[in-house]
C-alpha cells in the first residue's frame, strides 16, 4: 500500500488557506493512484505531528505544498514529522533541486519518502503558464503578452527568489511570451513598478504563492495600483498606466497543481499509473514528464 | 469461508471457531458444538450460527485492517471487544450485539452521535454488513427530515469550517460544531473518513491510548522543540502554563482530554477534561497563543492609580467574564443590568476613557505609597487573575 501526504501551511485565521490543499488532494484521490491521500498542516489539523499515524500504508510519500526550500521544508516539517536522521544534506540540493530522501519516522513503522516542495519542481513552470492561460481564457496566450512571476523576495528566504528566478528562466526559454520577468514584494525589482519594468500592453501577473491570502489578495493588487483598496476588488484585466494587468492570483489555486504533487511522488518512486494523464485531461494541463 | 478454511485450516473469531482437518470440521459457536463433521454437516450447523458467520465475514473480509485504529474504532462503535493484546476486551457477544445492532448502537465522539446498524439491504454472507449514521449530539431527537442529508466524507469539510455564527473554526475539536446535518447509511470506510474529517487524528490517538501507547509530549518538551518565532514559548513561566491550559484546553473550549502536563512528573492543576479522545501535546493554536502570552508575561506587574466606583470595577470583571465565556452576543440590547451590556460598556467608556486608555490612569510609584490603591474589598485587583486561575 502507498499513501500520499500533502503537507501545507494552513492558517488559524483564514479558512481559504487550506482550500487548494483539499482541492488538489481530492483530484489525486479521484485518480486512484494512492490507497490513501491525506492533508496535513502546520496551523490546522491534522497537524504534521499527527498525520503519519493516520495512514495505514507502509510506504508514504510526503510532498510539501510549499513554494521554496527553506525553513519549513528543511526544519519544521522534518522535525514535526519526526523524520529520523534527517538533514537538509539528504536532499543534496542547490536550493531548487531537491527531489526526495527516504527516511523512517519516530512514531510509526513506515518508510517515508520526503519529497522536495512543489514550487521548485520543473512541472511548476507549466502550472504558471497554465495559470496565465486560465486568467486570460486563452490557451495560446503568449504573443503580445508579458508575464510577471511574483515572489516574496529574499528577505524572508533566499531560496524563495531562486525558485522564482528558476521558473522565470524556463518560461523565457519557451520563447512564448514577449517578455518574462521575476518581480518581488520586498526587493528590487518590485512588483509595485511592474508597468515600468514591462513594455507589453498586456501583462499577466502570476504570484508564486500556494494559497490566496493577505499577500495575493491585498498587498499585490494594491502595490501594482490595480486597486486603491483591495476591499473594492479589481478588474481582470485592469488598466494601470495604460497597460492591461491580468492578475491571476496565487498559482497554487490552479487545478493543474495536482500534477506537480503527483510528479513529486512519482519522482520519489510512487507507482501512479496513468494519474498524470487523468489529471491533465481533467485540468487541461500538460504534464512535464517526457519533456 | 471454505476458501479460508482450505488455506488457513482455522477460523477463530468473536466466539466462532472452526477447524479443518482433512475433509472434516469441528465447529463451535454459541449453542453449537459439532466435532469431526462433514462439509455438508458444517453448512447445516452454520445455518444456526448465521450471526457468527456474517459477523466473521464483515470483520474479516470487509473491514479487515487488523491492529489499525480504523478497525478498533469500528469495533468500539458497536460495542464489540477491542481485540487488545493480552486482554479479553470488554464487549458483548455476537448474538447480543446483533440484537442491539438491529435497533442501532449509539456512541458519542466529541459532539458526534455515531450510530451503527445492520444493513437491512444485504443478503447472503453480507447480511452482517454494518452501516453507519452520523449527526450532531444536539440533533439526537430531531427528525431526519429536518436535517440536511450528506453522503460524502468530503462534505464534512464544509460543516467543520465555520461555527453557527459564521466564524472560522481554527480548532476542529472546539465544541462549536454546527448542527442540522445528517450522514446516513455510510459504509465503514466512508464513516471513518467522515469522522476523520470532523475530528482529525482523534481515532489514531485514541487507539494508541487503548494500547497504553499514547506518546504524550508535555508542555516543556513541546515548547523547547519550537524554533523561529515560537522559539520563545519555553520561557513562559510555569504558573502561566496553568492559565494557558485553563484558557484554551478545558472542556468548554476543546473536546480533547488534555493528557499533557507541564512536564513528566509535574502535573498541571487544571482539569484535563472528560473527552473520549486524548490530547497528546499542546496544539498549534495553544503554541501560537502562548507566544503572545510569553511576550506579555515578560512585563512586570505595576500598581496603577485610576478612578473607578466600586460598581465600575465590578463592571470590568463582568465584561472580562462575558468575553471569556463568549456570551457577549447573548446579552440583550436593553439589559442594562448586565455590566457587559453594550450600552453599559459605552457609558463606561464615555465617562472613564480618554482615547484607548483610562483617563488619568498613572502608575503608582513607591514615593506615593500603596495605601491609596487599597480601596475597601478591592485591593486585590491585580491578584484577582491569579486567584481565579488557581481554582481549577
Amino acid at each position: 500500500m502507498q499513501a500520499l501526504v500533502i503537507v501545507a501551511h494552513g492558517s488559524h485565521l483564514n479558512p481559504g488557506s487550506a482550500q487548494p490543499t483539499y482541492n488538489h488532494a481530492d483530484t489525486i484521490r479521484d485518480t486512484g493512484a494512492f490507497d490513501e491521500v491525506r492533508e496535513s498542516f502546520w496551523k490546522e489539523e491534522p497537524h504534521f505531528r499527527e498525520v503519519i499515524r493516520t495512514v495505514e500504508a507502509d510506504e508514504v510519500y510526503v510532498v510539501p505544498l510549499f513554494i521554496s526550500e527553506g525553513y519549513f521544508t528543511e526544519e519544521v516539517i522534518p522535525r514535526e514529522l519526526r523524520l529520523e536522521d534527517w538533514s537538509p544534506d539528504r536532499w543534496d540540493s542547490d536550493g531548487t533541486s531537491a527531489t526526495q530522501a527516504t527516511l523512517e519516522v519516530g512514531d510509526a513503522d513506515k518508510v517515508i519518502h520526503y519529497c522536495g516542495p512543489v514550487g521548485t519542481h520543473d512541472a511548476m513552470t507549466n502550472v504558471i503558464v497554465q495559470r496565465a492561460e486560465s486568467v486570460t481564457d486563452d490557451p495560446d496566450v503568449g504573443e503580445g503578452f508579458g508575464l510577471a512571476v511574483v515572489g516574496h523576495g529574499t528577505e524572508r528566504n533566499e531560496n524563495s527568489a531562486k525558485a522564482i528566478e528558476y521558473h522565470t528562466e524556463r518560461i523565457r526559454a519557451m520563447d512564448r511570451f514577449d517578455e518574462v520577468m521575476a518581480l518581488y514584494m520586498d526587493e528590487e525589482p518590485e512588483i509595485d513598478d511592474v508597468t515600468d519594468y514591462m513594455d507589453a500592453d498586456d501583462i499577466v501577473v502570476v504570484p508564486l504563492f500556494v494559497a490566496d491570502g493577505f499577500h495575493t489578495q491585498e498587498d499585490i493588487p494594491e502595490d501594482m495600483g490595480l486597486t486603491e483598496d483591495y476591499r473594492l476588488g479589481w478588474d481582470v484585466p485592469g488598466e494601470v498606466d495604460g497597460q492591461r494587468i491580468w492578475y491571476a492570483g496565487a498559482v497554487g489555486t490552479e487545478d493543474f497543481m495536482a500534477d506537480v504533487l503527483l510528479e513529486r511522488a512519482a519522482d520519489a518512486g510512487a507507482d501512479i499509473g496513468d494519474a498524470l494523464e487523468q489529471v491533465a485531461a481533467w485540468t487541461g494541463g500538460t504534464p512535464a514528464t517526457g519533456d | 469461508m471454505f476458501d479460508t478454511l482450505e488455506s488457513e485450516h482455522e477460523i477463530a473469531f468473536d466466539g466462532l471457531s472452526i477447524t479443518a482437518d482433512g475433509g472434516t470440521y469441528t465447529v463451535e459457536a454459541p449453542g453449537i458444538h459439532e466435532a469431526d463433521c462433514s462439509a455438508t454437516d458444517l453448512e447445516t450447523a452454520l445455518e444456526d450460527a448465521r450471526a457468527a458467520v456474517t459477523n466473521w465475514y464483515f470483520w474479516e473480509r470487509l473491514v479487515e485492517g487488523h491492529d489499525t485504529p480504523r478497525r478498533a474504532f469500528l469495533r468500539w462503535c458497536e460495542g464489540a471487544p477491542l481485540e487488545l493484546e493480552g486482554h479479553d476486551g470488554h464487549g458483548s457477544a455476537v448474538d447480543d450485539r446483533y440484537e442491539t445492532l438491529r435497533a442501532g448502537v449509539v456512541r458519542h465522539w466529541g459532539q458526534l452521535e455515531l450510530t451503527t446498524r445492520l444493513s437491512p439491504a444485504v443478503d447472503g454472507h453480507g447480511q452482517g454488513q454494518r452501516v453507519y449514521d452520523i449527526r450532531h449530539v444536539e440533533d439526537a431527537d430531531r427528525d431526519r427530515g429536518d436535517l440536511e442529508q450528506y453522503s460524502e466524507p468530503t462534505d464534512a469539510r464544509e460543516l467543520v469550517t465555520h461555527d453557527a455564527d459564521g466564524r472560522y473554526r481554527p480548532l476542529k475539536t472546539a465544541p462549536t460544531l454546527v448542527t442540522g446535518w445528517h450522514f446516513e447509511g455510510l459504509s465503514s470506510t466512508a464513516f471513518v473518513e467522515t469522522v476523520r474529517a470532523i475530528y482529525p487524528a482523534t481515532i489514531a490517538n485514541w487507539h494508541r491510548e487503548q494500547h497504553d501507547a499514547l506518546d504524550i509530549d508535555h508542555w516543556l518538551e513541546t515548547a523547547e522543540r519550537q524554533t523561529g518565532i515560537y522559539d520563545i514559548v519555553d520561557e513562559l513561566p510555569r504558573e502561566a502554563v496553568e492559565w494557558v491550559a485553563e484558557a484554551c484546553c478545558v472542556d468548554s473550549q476543546c473536546l480533547k482530554r488534555r493528557e499533557w502536563q507541564y512536564e513528566e512528573g509535574d502535573e498541571l492543576a487544571v482539569d484535563g477534561g472528560d473527552g473520549v479522545f486524548p490530547c497528546r501535546e499542546p496544539c498549534s493554536l495553544v503554541t501560537a497563543a502562548a507566544r503572545k502570552w510569553t511576550v506579555l508575561e515578560s512585563e512586570d506587574d505595576k500598581t496603577w492609580h485610576l478612578e473607578l466606583t466600586t460598581s465600575e470595577l465590578n463592571q470590568l470583571t463582568e465584561i472580562v467574564d462575558a468575553v471569556a465565556d463568549g456570551r457577549t452576543d447573548e446579552i440583550r440590547e436593553a439589559d442594562v443590568y448586565d455590566g457587559a451590556n453594550r450600552y453599559r460598556a459605552r457609558y463606561l467608556r464615555a465617562k472613564r476613557m480618554d482615547g484607548e486608555t483610562f483617563a488619568g490612569a498613572h502608575e503608582v510609584t513607591d514615593d506615593e505609597g500603596h495605601a491609596e490603591h487599597a480601596e475597601e474589598g478591592h485591593a486585590d485587583g491585580e491578584d484577582h487573575t491569579e486567584d481565579g486561575h488557581d481554582d481549577g
